[in-house]
């Protein structure tokens, strides 16, 4: 079978320097990758679109996520079934199989023990994105010994894949590309011997006595019980999917899952796309598809109004893009992948307005209508959580100082409320100077920088009129440390 | 319908909120216009700006710029992270000069023809590329337009050879 190449060589922004080739099985024909690419990317970029099936009908499962936060691309790497090959490296002589549906558990790789490590810590920082590094930084710079612990295999969350110059304040990064932001940071963070790295490491769950399981994938893979001391657990957000007919065929992606593959690893996530919201995810991304090569067919967003920011918008329709407010999808053609997305028009009381079908040769349906916070953690940890729409859902109810109801246990990021990075590297660094307090590393200094911070926060930085839903939404779930007692004591004020 | 339902900001909308320079000062020489209507937090163009010729009090108001100080240099242009400021040169003869940021393949050179996009990216007319440097990989071309279309034309597209 003669394979296509889906990679980018020449982009306006980014550069690919691909690293040293690496060979791996796919079935069993032969891949050639680059190091540093996970198993998916390099997959998809030679024109591999399905990658499993599920498990009742068997129709095909494409890249969603591309983060491994979704389950569309579980595979059996080296006998290991249930792999998000998404987040997986490729390796040299690696044995990949599709997995059709359901896995078979007795046809795994003979079941191994697996070596257990513990270790002690001041401070344990889930997820490596902004939130979780600039807490990292912040806690070692005082002293603190700081284990940080990374589902990826690459430091910087979903900055990796930002190619945009971000808004804000020159003292974040204001003005510097996302991408460049985690290069900065994690080079930073390899400057100090007091913070332990482990990527590839997924935090299973939290044990009595402030024990957390970290599962470490890879050739040795490890069972990490971390004992710390405190945590801050940042572990971001997942995009959302979208009901419509059809909805299940690769090429329908969440956009940041396209994102992840054109900016991250310079593999063309196709041809022709249509991006459904108008958020400044879906406007970035627009943006960013016409970078890579990749023509916008529209962007359609159900509501009369642009959700994103205006001067997002303004950068795709001076090039063209048609951005089709109170419009969506209700149909993606295809067989075993989109062949035409069909859109229409909706009425005041989002009802589809008849005879206003518009069919688009696509093969590309990005989904952006918003991202959930990943909370798991703090649920399973016991953590009081609220419902609050304004912040994508389910969030942990936390104090000023990002203190969780379990103690010691603290949040930050996306997972504590939908917002962007300025905000994560700010409750990073909040988070980060309430464990110091805790941990007793810090004075009346490390107490005033957290109150200027948290001013600053919510005083100012969230008081813009473009971003005061998202700050009414983190007022619902943030308490004082006296209501946060009373909370733990099972009253509610 | 307002820019949050179009995409895309007309004149009368930017003079309204105060974003388009006095006609005498524009025809004096080169000036920039902050198509920035929305009260983002962000305020990179106040600390780039050589002149201290953008105010801003708290981060998320909109730039205003000071007629008397900006001498339309150009230096924000490409490190405005919402690509929201032109600058516009009207004391020439003949023609008008807009400098705007640009951010793809080919990359843009002096004499290239490009073809001219106003805000909704309807093509308007062709211009030719003056000048164009870059900054952390965005350019600021600056082209030459035919002087009615300084308030139409923000975009230029280079067609390939």
């Amino acid at each position: 079978m003669v394979l296509s190449d889906y990679r980018i060589y020449e982009h306006p922004i980014l550069d690919f320097r691909r690293g040293r080739r690496v060979k791996f099985y796919y079935r069993d024909k032969v891949i050639e990758a680059y190091e540093g690419e996970s198993i998916l990317a390099a997959l998809y970029a030679v024109g591999y679109r399905v990658f499993n099936r599920s498990p009742k009908l068997g129709l095909p499962r494409g890249a969603y996520c591309m983060i491994g936060k979704c389950s569309s691309c579980l595979s059996i790497v080296n006998g290991v079934p249930n792999t998000r090959i998404c987040i997986e490296p490729v390796r040299e002589g690696t044995h990949v199989e599709p997995q059709e549906g359901l896995a078979d558990i007795r046809m795994a790789r003979k079941q191994e023990t697996v070596e257990t490590i513990k270790v002690e810590t001041d401070l344990l920082v889930v997820g490596g994105g902004p939130a979780g590094l600039k807490a990292a930084l912040v806690a070692a710079e005082q002293g603190a010994e700081v284990v940080l612990v990374n589902d990826h295999f690459v430091l910087g969350g979903q900055l990796v894949k930002q190619t945009h110059k971000f808004f804000g304040s020159r003292d974040y990064f204001g003005g510097t590309r996302g991408f460049r932001i985690a290069e900065i940071l994690s080079k930073k963070i390899k400057e100090f011997d007091n913070i332990h790295v482990y990527t590839n490491g997924f935090a299973y769950g939290y044990f009595k006595g402030g024990v957390v399981g970290v599962a470490i994938h890879g050739d040795h893979p490890i069972n990490l019980l971390v004992k710390a001391k405190t945590i801050i657990a940042a572990p971001g957000a997942a995009e959302k999917g979208l009901d419509f007919e059809g909805n299940y065929l690769p090429g329908v992606m969440g956009a940041g899952g396209a994102q992840t593959l054109m900016n991250q690893y310079g593999v063309r996530p196709g041809d022709r796309a249509v991006v459904i919201g108008s958020g400044n995810v879906g406007l970035i991304i627009a943006y960013q598809l016409l970078q890579a090569g990749v023509k916008v067919e529209a962007l359609a967003e159900i509501l009369p109004r642009i959700g994103g920011w205006f001067v997002h918008a303004a950068k795709i329709r001076r090039l063209g893009v048609k951005i089709l407010t109170r419009h969506s999808i209700v149909r993606a053609i295809g067989s075993e992948r989109v062949e035409k997305a069909v859109l229409q028009a909706y009425d005041e009381h989002f009802h589809p307005i008849p005879g206003t079908e518009k069919e688009l040769d696509v093969d590309l349906v990005l989904i952006s209508i918003g991202l959930q916070p990943d909370t798991k953690f703090f649920a399973q940890a016991g953590a009081v959580m609220k419902w609050v729409p304004e912040v994508g859902g389910l969030v942990p109810i936390r104090t000023w100082g990002q203190e969780t109801s379990v103690e010691n246990l603290f949040v930050a990021g996306d997972a504590s409320g939908i917002e962007e990075a300025t905000t994560a590297f700010i409750e990073g660094e909040i988070a980060a100077l309430s464990a110091l307090l805790k941990l007793g590393l810090g004075g009346k200094e490390v107490e005033a920088r957290r109150g200027k911070l948290i001013d600053f926060l919510w005083n100012e930085y969230r008081m813009s009129p473009v971003v005061r839903r998202a700050r009414e939404g983190k007022f619902k779930v943030t308490v004082s440390e006296e209501d946060m007692e009373k909370i733990r004591m099972g009253e509610y004020p | 319908m307002s820019y949050k339902e179009k995409g895309y900001i007309e004149p009368e909308e930017l003079e309204k909120l105060g974003l388009l320079p006095p006609r005498e000062r524009l025809e004096k020489g080169p000036i920039v216009i902050a198509e920035c209507p929305e009260e983002i937090p962000c305020n990179i163009c106040v600390h780039v700006c050589p002149f201290k010729a953008i105010k801003m009090d708290k981060i998320y108001e909109i730039p205003r710029i000071d007629w008397d100080k900006c001498i339309g240099c150009g230096v924000c242009v490409p490190q405005c992270p919402g690509q929201a400021l032109f600058v516009v040169d009207l004391s020439k003869p003949g023609q008008a000069l807009i400098t705007l940021p640009y951010e793809f393949l080919p990359k843009p050179e002096k004499g290239m023809r490009v073809t001219l996009l106003n805000r909704c990216g309807e093509p308007v007319g062709r211009g030719v590329i003056v000048k164009a440097w870059q900054h952390d990989r965005t350019w600021a071309v600056t082209v030459s337009v035919p002087k009615d279309k300084w308030l139409e034309v923000r975009a230029v597209w280079i067609p390939e050879k």
